[in-house]
């Protein structure tokens, strides 16, 4: 999904150009175009909690440390952000939760990577073992990202697509995409071992790491039957794990 | 005591799955997953069957429960899940077209 960034200042162009290497592309076309607004003061706290509520079609993202507006039908919108990288970078997660939303597709926390052709995807809070599962993975697997996948529907089933979206890893995902042939639950074990588990669990596990800041209520419901028709049509298993190599053995 | 009309809010996510109906509330997220006492009065809440016809006559059959207590508890479920606007609880009947009917998947 091409993003375009329009900014004035060299700087934070060159910081932008850095920090999403991999991900740059040449095309005119986007689907996501930014105008952002480089202030100084005025904002400070990332912590503070996300307001993302939409009014007469017009999307509002507010932080400690950003606003922003977006709209849909345009496909437009602006950040009034200072010169940081993460702000914009929030910004660019929401609004890919709202338009993966609209699409039937979500971003979850996980880590997930491609092997054999296809993609694997290990969800879990933090501590879980994403960064641990993509540390250990074997050389022919291709990291996607260490801590949020961006999951679409396709006519042909859902698809894993790498982010540049970084974890504890700080690793940019590789820019390519497969099939989604599987999501793990990751939990830490004495062992390694792969467990099924019901369709019902599933969907509460996955909706649990599914990321949402929306307060929409139809947004809220696209996201809900989404998680629903993945677990229906994506085989879901827990992978315990030790961890040691040996678990990739078991992936893929 | 008053009686009390239940109705499901058409705004709300529900799936029943396994055996199980998750709801989720539009205004915060919160997904709740019923029991089968929770599931029956969720499907019954009609806006138009008192709360306490629903308790006789759905609950309490399938259930070895005192009715008083059956009503008292189910009350109290319908008040807690009227608190995140996934039911709408009245002491006069709720019309029709606010079922949830429309919405079941």
């Amino acid at each position: 999904m091409p993003v375009k960034v329009n900014t004035s200042d060299p700087q934070f162009s060159d910081m932008l150009v850095n920090r999403y290497e991999g991900f740059l592309t040449e095309s005119p076309n986007s689907e996501i175009e930014f105008d952002v607004d480089l202030v100084e003061g005025g904002f400070s706290d990332p912590d503070a909690d996300v307001h993302v509520s939409q009014n007469r079609g017009q999307w509002s993202l507010e932080r400690g440390d950003f606003c922003a507006e977006w709209n849909p039908a345009s496909r437009r919108g602006w950040i009034r952000q200072s010169a940081n990288p993460y702000s914009i970078d929030a910004v660019l997660r929401i609004v890919h939760t709202l338009v993966l939303a609209r699409q039937g597709g979500f971003l979850l926390h996980s880590a997930s990577a491609i092997r054999n052709g296809k993609a694997f995807l290990f969800a879990g809070v933090s501590g879980a073992g994403k960064t641990t599962i993509s540390r250990l993975a074997p050389a022919d697997a291709t990291l996607l990202t260490d801590e949020i996948s961006y999951v679409r529907k396709t006519a042909k089933g859902y698809v894993g697509f790498g982010t540049p979206f970084t974890g504890e890893l700080a690793k940019l995902g590789e820019n390519v995409s497969a099939p989604i042939a599987a999501l793990y639950l990751l939990a830490k074990g004495p062992e390694n071992r792969i467990e099924p588990i019901p369709q019902g669990e599933a969907a509460r596990a996955l909706l649990a790491n599914v990321l949402f800041f929306a307060e929409d209520q139809d947004l809220v419901q696209s996201t809900f039957h989404s998680a629903f028709e993945f677990v229906s049509r994506v085989p879901v298993s827990r992978l315990t794990f030790v961890p040691d190599n040996d678990v990739w053995e078991l992936i893929g | 005591m008053s009686r009390l009309y239940v109705a499901r809010n058409p705004k709300v996510a529900a799936r029943s799955l396994d055996g199980e109906m998750m709801i989720m509330s539009g205004r915060d997220s919160t997904l709740f997953t019923l029991n089968r006492t929770a599931t029956i009065l969720w499907q019954a809440a009609d806006g138009a069957t008192p709360l306490n016809e629903i308790v006789e006559q759905r609950i309490c059959p399938e259930f070895d429960v005192e009715p008083a207590v059956a009503l008292q508890d189910a009350e109290t479920f319908a008040r807690d899940l009227a608190s995140h606007d996934i039911l709408q609880v009245s002491e006069n009947p709720i019309p029709s077209k606010m079922s949830f009917a429309g919405e079941m998947r």
